[in-house]
Parts: structure tokens; C-alpha cells; sequence
């Protein structure tokens, strides 16, 4: 486009006079900005007179005290204690080299930590102060205090550090805490200031982690008058921040110790639960490990250590771990069976051994077959073959809905890291996940709990507790906060028929305490403590057709690893239960004999409320178990020896 | 105008051009960049890494580069203004599909060496392409009403892109500066009136539309909002940064603490003190005269640039020429703003003196476009 030479003028002139306007606007906006910047700096100085000479005011933040927890009975579970700490700052210093050899020759030093702060030194800005030594002992503060003209740039700091005094016992439930790290405020929109102070700690796993917001409080701040040095001269006004709630779990402190020491280095979980409220009384999972050690940095050794561990201790499996229940589930298939109408009361059927559904032989556990079995003593002497033609007769979406009423294949709401939901497999998952169609194999597998069939020892005693009350039982594992109680889990009626739930208790006493029954050797003969279960065993491998000709291995023979899970859930006292109880060892053989023992004792100790009469065991099991106790009182003495209202 | 029409003739030629460079300009950007340096070496605690040392090494590449946009002739620059828009807005896709996600926003492509954030660039292509779009125009044609929703919609789009990422503060920028150019060239005033009373109608709507489920900005958008209006109402939360900002500008006083002397920023209350929190650093260290002295470097520039535009007759060159001395008149002002407490919290840098590499290239080259306009001026 050709323009004119007057066109160009005109328009000249026309950007002349908007430039000059728009940049005497920018010149006035910059006097505006001077303006305020005078205001600021000098006008308003006056408030910051106080800062004219060495003195200055700075805004600190105080970090809130975390909440405390503690257990159902008021023992302390978690704390705060006060920590000191040795920090360098290096423009103090001076030479850092020999401030450090001085002070490695005051208190002790080894070469590693050494070699950490002399690294992180020359890292950091030189006005930030480095950490040197963490949890000193008041001692070596003591005597840095007193040194500290030789040692410029060194000070002793106090600070609260998270302590939990129960340890290992605890581990699992509560996680622990620790310093924010980068990868913590990433994952933080918009974190608050108070995350950035160096070594606030977060829960990092646990109820820790899942109640973060209670525990944490609010921060408050201080004015404080501070010398050049950055020393605090005095402080002149302070608003205090609210501290975190203190949370008390539903867990019993004595009876949570006497099962992880019962557990002891078995790689196994056991959960208890009130059957009255939903209180998890007891959620151990072992073997475990110390949170304390996490709180103040666990080094490299102890951190390989537990995760080299084939028994996987940082693992929380009474939540995390999911098992095929085995047998456990058979009364799940069982009562959908009575539910359904299906099963008569004096139905029998013939187990010889195995049964065959659409040309695949399903095998019972006894080869040579239970003969002519009814419901009671199918779930007594837990014949498989009984449950593999309910399951064909009802098929595997009427099971899945059953075992969903009674917990399994949901996620419980608990304040725990990684609640698993676990599976009650339909078709529709099946299809959607494998994109395969359901076969009626796959229901038979379920129908005894292999197969797709995924719990937890959670859910497992759940199930337990529902079956034991009828009710919609709900894990609880906080029972208040700060002071005030949250609402029981008791549940609401299922809705089943009693008639067919008494007619499953009766079946599951029947396996503790009918002589043929195959928990027998785990029976209570006090008559207030009775007990009524159920075993499991679940297979991890697939036994070939080969191996079933030749003999199938024991487990004693087979690598730790393919040997099967023991499992065992029962309720107590059978007729007006109070704890439901669920036991998984894993890789422990059969549940009869790896799973019950270990689900009786736990019983016996949760309702005597320390160690039961030895009278309730049968005689012959006396001596043994005496020295059993014995045993324990040296790993636990408290959970033993003490009942449940010391502290 | 093709580029015959420019004084060939008149345009210095070879490497006599560095002699017609806007030397004033370069020695301001220096001076400022210098006073840049001095404060990332005190924030770092009389250090030069971590900061001091990359910015001046960026400096030099962006100085170089200045020079080097600058002997080619601007009528060169302008037939490309086309292709930089549509490439940068292409870019803005981009980091839109594959970019980094940092700091909770997507800004970045990483090219390997550099991290290039495109809206950065933007600021100086979408000044180029509306000088240009301008020069072509005929100039009774500016306030016909195609004519000016064609240049609107060359802001939105790449703002909108920008908002998306998300960075108000660029978006914010790009639609000021954009609107500032149709302004220079000419567009009738009745036009920016019914601007204005739009935007005031958008801004109520964005306070209705708070807590309701169609809400237009995120919540912590609105808490700066918030703070801004009232700094004390949460001195931890949110109002921290202004809070702590102004107690650091006020306790330098006339003359300030002295280098290295600053302890607000030394301490570690001021976030962000080598970004954008870095000119209150200055102001606790040299006070109110350092930090007008500072201010008035920057009033300089722009009083050069303006010059400059005023004093060549070409239409592309002297708007190009304004629209980067108003674009970098925004970025100080904002920024200047925001840590006295005039301005919401939105995240802008310091030109020349905050630390960081995309910002300080492109203002270079923005500043050799702009030298280039000078070099080949209409005389």
C-alpha cells in the first residue's frame, strides 16, 4: 500500500501526540511510584525507628505443638518432647575447618557427620544456619554452651521433635512424622508459611499423614527485636497459635503390645475389633520396626535393612496386605446359599474327593473325600466340594454381594496409609478388567476364597464381627479428639435372617469346639470365653495334576515364599460376642495350626484384659502355654503383667 | 511501504552503525542490569553463584545479542513481525500440550540448554505484529470498527493462551500493552471508554462469581485479591509476602542499610527475594535514594525510547519503539507495585534486576529491535 508523504506526517504527528501523552502518563505513574516509595522509606521510617540502631524487629512464626495421641485407656502413644541440636552458622565462623575440629574435640563427633555439615556448608548461603548434630544430649549442649566463646558461629537450639514412646508397637497405626521435604511442598498448593520453617515436621505416613490438619494447629507469630548478629535481644509482642488436637485412638496400648509381641518375627497381622462399637482395639502387623528412627532420619543402613527384609516390615498388612481368604470366606458363600433359599437344613452332599464342573476336576483338600457332608460339618471339617456345588448353584454374583454386606471388597474408612479395598470379584469386573468372560471355574475358585478373591486382615475381622452381631459393624480407630468422642461404628441391622445367621455361629463353634471340627486344638474350655471360628488356608501356588498324582509337597518341604497363608477369624464369647478376631500368618502353612493358636491367645488376652487364667486353655496345653507367657513377659512386660487399667 | 521507501541512503551502513546506536539506552540497560547484579550477589550472601554469576553471564549473550539485532536493518525485522506472532502463539500451544509444569503453572519448553517460556516472548511479538499490522493500515481506516476488532483479537488470542498456563500477571501485561499500541496509534477514544467500562463490569462479575460453581478464578487468586485489599487480616497466610516486603522497604530509610547489610531479605522472610521481591532488597540496603535512584534509570529509558520514537518518522519503527518502552514500563511498574503494596501479589519480575534467563534475553532483544529502529531511523 503506497502512502503519501502527507499521509505519513499526518499520521506522524497523530503518534506524536498520543506517545507524549501516554509517556507523560508512565512519568507520572513513575512519580506515583516514588512517591509511595518516599512514604514508605520516609515518612513511615518512624515506625522503624526502633531498627535505626543495631535492633531490629522481625516477625517470627511459632510453630504450633502437634497434637498428642493416645490410646483408648489415656496411655501416651505419640508426644512432644523438646530436642536440641547443634547448628553452625558460617559467616559466624569464621573458619568453619577448625571451629568444627574444636568442637569434635568438646563433644563427639564422628567423621561422617563431619563431612555432611563441612558438605552442606559450602552448599548453603553463608548466613543460614547448617545443623550439625540433631537430638544432643543435654549434656553436650551443656558443655557447648559453656565453650561457646571458642566457638563462634556454633549455638545450641531447642525445638520440639515428635516422640513416640510405645515404638515399634505402634509403627504401623500412627506412621510417624517428619521434616517437610521439597517433594511435600510440591504436591502443596499455596503451602502455608509455617511448612517452610527448617525441620517443621509433617506425618508422612500412618494417622499421622491422614489426620495431618487436626494434629497441626495453627502457627503464632512473635515480634521479636533481634542485634545485628541476629541474636534475639527481647521479644515484644506474641500471639500464641493454636496447637494441634490430641486425638485418642480405640486401640488398647497393653493388649496392641501383647500381639505384636505374639506375633513376634513371624511375618503375620492380627486385628481385633469390638463387636459392641467398631473399636479397633488392636491392628498389629509384624513384623515392624521403630518410628522413632524415621523421626530423626533413618541412615542408609537401617533403611536397606528394612527394606531388604523378605518379611516386609514397613508394610502395614492389616490394611495393605491383601490374601485370598481361603476357607475363611466359605461362610460367605454359605450364607449366600441360605439367603438365597437354596440349601435345606438337613441337605447333604457326597464329597468324594473332587468335583467336576464343565470338564475341569476341582479338588477337595482330603483326597479321600469327606463322604456325605451337611452344612455344619462341611464348614466343620471344612470340606470343599460342599461349597463348589453351592457355588455352581448360585453363582458368583449373589457371593459377591454377600461378602460386600459383610466388608470385604470395600475400602473401611480408617485414618491408616494405604487402605486396600480388596475384591469380591462379579463379572462385570472381570470383563472390564481382563476384558475375558466369567467362567463357572472362577466361581468355584471363590466359593472357597481363591481365585480372584482378595482380603484384608481388616476386612476379614469385619466380616467377623458382622457375622458375630448381624449388624453392619464399621471399623472405628479414633475414638475422640480432643476430648470429644466420635460417633460409634455398631452398625445398623443387616438385615439377614437370624435363623440362618445362628445357624453359621453354630457351624463356626462347631469348628473350635466339636472334636472333629479343625480349630479343635485351639478351643477355650472356660465356658464365659468360648470361642467360635473359622480356619483357612490359601493357596499362593497352583498345584499341578503331576504333583497331585505323585503326593502333593507339604509345606514344611516348600521355600518359604510358596508355602500357604494361615489364616483364622473367630469371634468371642460365642454367645454374646465381644471381639471378633482376625489372624493371617502369612506363608505360615495350614491355619489351624500357624493362625488359631496365635487368634486364641489374642482372644483370651482381650477379654481377660491381661493374661488369662490358665485354666481356660485345655489341660494338656497348660505347660506349654505357661511358658509361652513366661517368654512374653521378657519381650513385653507391661502388656503382660499389667491389666487393662493401669495408666 | 516497501522497504525502497526507507532513507537507504541515510542509514549508516556497516560497522559505523555501532557508532549510531542509541548509546544512552545501552548504557542505562547496563547500569540497571549492573545494580542487578550487585543485589543477587547480596541476597546471595556475598556470593556469586547461585545467582549473580549466570545473570551476568546472560547479560553479555543478551548485550551481544542487542547489538546484533541492531545492525540489521528494521526493515528486515518487519516482514518478519508476521511469522514471530504466529510462531510464538504456536509456542503458547506448546507449552500448552508438552510443557514443564513448574511452581504449580506450565510455562516452560525446555530446549535442552534453556528454559524458554514463550510467553516472555510473546510481549515482544505481539508488539511487532500490531506495529506492523498499523504501518499497513491506512491511517483513516484505524477506527473503523473491523479494523479494530482485527487487532483485538490479535491481543486476546495470545493472552487467552497466556491466562491459561496459568500467569495472570503476563496476561495482564500482554493486554495492556497491546491495548497501549492501538492507543499510540490512533484508535478513537471512544473506543477505550467502552473498554474501560467493560472491564469494570468484568472485574464485578469475577467478585459474584466467588463461591459460586462457575467461579472464573481459583481461590488462591482470590486470597491475594484478598490480601491485597487488607494486608493484616492474615499476616501468616497470605499477606506474609507484602507484609514482610514493606517492612523490609520501610526499615531502609533515606539511605538504607548499607550493602550486604540487609537483614529482612538475609534472614529469609522475603520470599522470592532474587525474583520478583528483589527490589525491596535493594530498598532495605540503599534506601529511598537507592531506590529512586533506580526508579529514575527506568524513567530515563523510557524517556529515551520515547524520544527516539518521536524523532523517526517511520510509523513501524517509532510504534514498535513505544510499544517496547510501554511493555517495559508495565514490568516495572507492576512489579514495583506489587512489593509496595499498591498491587496484588501476580508474580511479575523486575526487569533487568530479578533473576532469570528467558526474561532477560528477550528484554535484550526487545531492546536490539528497538536499537535497530534507531540505527535505520527516517531521518
Amino acid at each position: 500500500m503506497k502512502k503519501t508523504r502527507a499521509e505519513t506526517d499526518y499520521s506522524h504527528r497523530r503518534i506524536s501526540r498520543r506517545a507524549a501523552l501516554l509517556g507523560g502518563a508512565q512519568l507520572l505513574f513513575i512519580g506515583g511510584l516514588a512517591a509511595r516509595m518516599r512514604f514508605l522509606q520516609v515518612d513511615q521510617a518512624d515506625q522503624f525507628r526502633l531498627l535505626a540502631e543495631e535492633n531490629r524487629i522481625n516477625v517470627r512464626l511459632i510453630p504450633p505443638s502437634r497434637g498428642e495421641v493416645f490410646d483408648r485407656n489415656g496411655v501416651r502413644l505419640a508426644q512432644n518432647a523438646p530436642s536440641y541440636r547443634i547448628v553452625i552458622v558460617r559467616e559466624d565462623a569464621g573458619d568453619t575447618d577448625a571451629v568444627l575440629e574444636k568442637l569434635s574435640t568438646i563433644v563427639p563427633l564422628d567423621a561422617e557427620t563431619l563431612e555432611r555439615t563441612k558438605l552442606e556448608l559450602k552448599r548453603s548461603p553463608s548466613f543460614l544456619p547448617v545443623t550439625i548434630a540433631e537430638d544432643v544430649s543435654w549434656d553436650d549442649i551443656s558443655r557447648v554452651s559453656v565453650n561457646a566463646p571458642a566457638l563462634p558461629g556454633v549455638t545450641p537450639e531447642v525445638g520440639l521433635s515428635r516422640v513416640y514412646p510405645q515404638g515399634s508397637d505402634f509403627a504401623h497405626v500412627l506412621g510417624y512424622v517428619g521434616p517437610v521435604s521439597d517433594y511435600d511442598l510440591e504436591k502443596i498448593e499455596d503451602p502455608e508459611p509455617v511448612l517452610r520453617i527448617p525441620r517443621f515436621q509433617i506425618g508422612k505416613v500412618g494417622v499421622e499423614t491422614k489426620l495431618e490438619p487436626l494434629l497441626r494447629g495453627k502457627a503464632g507469630a512473635k515480634r521479636v527485636e533481634v542485634n545485628a548478629a541476629g541474636r534475639v535481644m527481647r521479644e515484644l509482642d506474641r500471639r500464641e497459635g493454636t496447637p494441634g488436637s490430641d486425638l485418642q485412638l480405640t486401640i488398647d496400648a497393653n493388649l496392641q503390645g501383647y500381639v505384636q509381641a505374639r506375633l513376634s518375627e513371624e511375618s503375620a497381622s492380627a486385628v481385633v475389633i469390638d463387636c459392641d462399637n467398631g473399636d479397633v482395639v488392636a491392628c498389629a502387623s509384624a513384623p515392624t520396626f521403630d518410628p522413632n528412627l524415621f523421626v530423626r532420619g533413618i541412615s542408609v543402613k537401617d533403611y536397606n535393612t528394612l527394606t531388604g527384609n523378605k518379611y516386609r516390615p514397613l508394610a502395614s498388612k492389616t490394611v495393605q496386605g491383601l490374601y485370598p481368604p481361603g476357607s475363611t470366606f466359605k461362610m460367605m458363600t454359605a450364607m449366600a446359599a441360605l439367603e438365597a433359599g437354596l440349601i435345606g437344613p438337613d441337605e447333604t452332599v457326597y464329597c468324594p474327593g473332587h468335583l467336576t464342573v464343565s470338564g475341569r476336576r476341582f479338588h477337595c483338600w482330603k483326597r479321600a473325600g469327606h463322604g456325605w457332608v451337611d452344612l455344619q460339618t462341611s464348614l466343620k471339617r471344612s470340606c470343599d466340594v460342599y461349597y463348589y456345588d453351592l457355588a455352581v448353584k448360585i453363582g458368583i454374583e449373589k457371593i459377591s454381594a454377600m461378602a460386600k454386606r459383610f466388608g470385604l471388597g470395600i475400602k473401611h474408612d480408617v485414618p491408616m496409609s494405604a487402605v486396600a479395598q480388596g475384591l469380591a470379584p462379579t463379572m462385570e469386573w472381570k470383563s472390564s478388567t481382563y476384558g475375558q468372560s466369567w467362567r463357572v471355574g472362577d466361581t468355584v475358585n471363590v466359593s472357597i476364597g481363591q481365585g480372584f478373591m482378595l482380603a484384608s486382615p481388616l476386612q476379614l475381622a469385619v466380616m467377623s464381627a458382622r457375622l458375630a452381631t448381624g449388624r453392619s459393624v464399621e471399623p472405628r480407630l479414633i475414638k475422640s479428639v480432643d476430648g470429644v468422642e466420635t460417633p460409634e461404628r455398631g452398625g445398623e441391622n443387616l438385615g439377614m435372617n437370624e435363623n440362618n445367621l445362628r445357624k453359621m455361629r453354630r457351624a463356626m463353634n462347631a469348628v473350635v469346639n466339636d472334636r472333629r471340627g479343625t480349630a479343635y486344638g485351639s478351643r477355650i474350655i472356660d465356658d464365659t470365653m468360648r470361642m467360635a471360628g473359622k480356619t483357612g488356608t490359601s493357596q499362593v501356588r497352583n498345584i499341578t495334576a503331576a504333583e497331585r498324582r505323585a503326593g502333593v509337597i507339604r509345606n514344611e518341604d516348600l521355600p518359604w515364599e510358596r508355602r500357604d497363608h494361615a489364616l483364622f477369624v473367630n469371634f468371642a464369647p460365642v454367645e454374646t460376642p465381644k471381639y471378633a478376631v482376625a489372624v493371617v500368618v502369612e506363608h505360615g502353612g495350614g491355619g489351624s495350626k500357624a493362625a488359631a493358636p496365635i487368634a486364641r491367645d489374642i482372644t483370651l488376652q482381650a477379654l481377660a484384659g491381661g493374661p488369662p487364667p490358665l485354666e481356660a486353655y485345655p489341660a494338656k496345653d497348660r505347660e506349654r502355654i505357661e511358658a509361652q507367657q513366661e517368654k512374653l513377659r521378657q519381650i513385653q512386660p507391661q502388656a503382660v503383667f499389667s491389666g487393662q487399667d493401669q495408666a | 511501504m516497501s522497504y525502497l521507501e526507507y532513507a537507504v541512503k541515510t542509514a549508516p551502513t556497516g560497522l559505523r552503525k555501532i557508532l549510531y546506536l542509541n548509546w544512552p539506552v545501552a548504557i542505562l540497560l547496563a547500569s540497571i542490569s549492573g545494580a542487578g547484579f550487585l543485589m543477587l550477589y547480596s541476597v546471595a550472601g556475598g556470593s556469586f553463584s547461585p545467582w549473580a554469576e549466570p545473570q551476568m553471564k546472560r547479560f553479555v549473550m543478551g548485550f551481544v545479542l542487542m547489538i546484533g539485532v541492531a545492525m540489521v536493518p528494521i526493515w528486515f525485522w518487519r516482514s518478519l513481525a508476521g511469522i514471530a506472532y504466529l510462531g510464538t502463539v504456536a509456542l503458547l500451544v506448546a507449552v500448552e500440550l508438552f510443557g514443564t509444569v513448574g511452581m504449580g503453572a506450565q510455562r516452560w519448553i525446555d530446549l535442552g540448554f534453556m528454559r524458554l517460556q514463550p510467553s516472555e516472548l510473546m510481549k515482544i511479538t505481539l508488539v511487532m505484529f500490531l506495529a506492523a499490522y498499523y504501518d499497513w493500515l491506512p491511517v483513516k481506516k484505524t477506527s473503523h470498527p473491523f479494523w479494530v476488532i482485527l487487532p483485538v483479537l490479535i491481543i486476546i488470542i495470545p493472552t487467552f493462551l497466556v491466562l491459561r498456563q496459568p500467569d495472570l500477571g503476563t496476561s495482564i501485561l500482554l493486554l495492556a500493552a497491546g491495548g497501549g499500541l492501538m492507543f499510540l496509534a490512533g484508535v478513537h477514544w471512544a473506543y477505550f471508554a467502552a473498554v474501560l467500562a467493560s472491564v469494570i463490569g468484568l472485574i464485578a462479575t469475577v467478585f459474584q462469581s466467588r463461591g459460586t460453581p462457575w467461579q472464573l478464578i481459583k481461590d488462591y487468586q482470590f486470597r491475594r485479591i484478598d490480601t491485597f485489599l487488607d494486608p493484616s487480616s492474615d499476616p501468616l497466610g497470605a499477606g506474609y509476602h507484602i507484609t514482610q516486603s514493606k517492612i523490609a522497604l520501610g526499615s531502609g530509610g533515606w539511605t538504607g542499610r548499607g550493602f550486604m547489610q540487609g537483614t529482612q531479605s538475609r534472614l529469609n522472610f522475603l520470599p522470592e527475594k532474587h525474583t520478583d521481591f528483589i527490589f525491596t532488597t535493594l530498598a532495605e540496603e540503599f534506601g529511598f535514594l537507592g531506590g529512586v535512584w533506580l526508579l529514575g534509570l527506568y524513567a530515563l529509558i523510557i524517556i529515551f525510547c520515547v524520544w527516539s520514537a518521536l524523532m523517526n518518522k517511520d510509523r513501524f519503527s517509532s510504534l514498535l519503539t513505544l510499544g517496547i518502552a510501554l511493555n517495559f514500563f508495565l514490568f516495572f511498574a507492576v512489579n514495583m507495585s506489587m512489593v509496595m503494596g499498591m498491587a496484588p501479589v501476580v508474580g511479575v519480575p523486575l526487569p533487568l534486576v530479578s533473576y532469570g534467563g528467558s526474561a532477560m534475553l528477550v528484554l535484550m532483544l526487545a531492546f536490539g529491535l528497538m536499537q535497530s529502529a534507531h540505527v535505520h531511523r527516517l531521518r
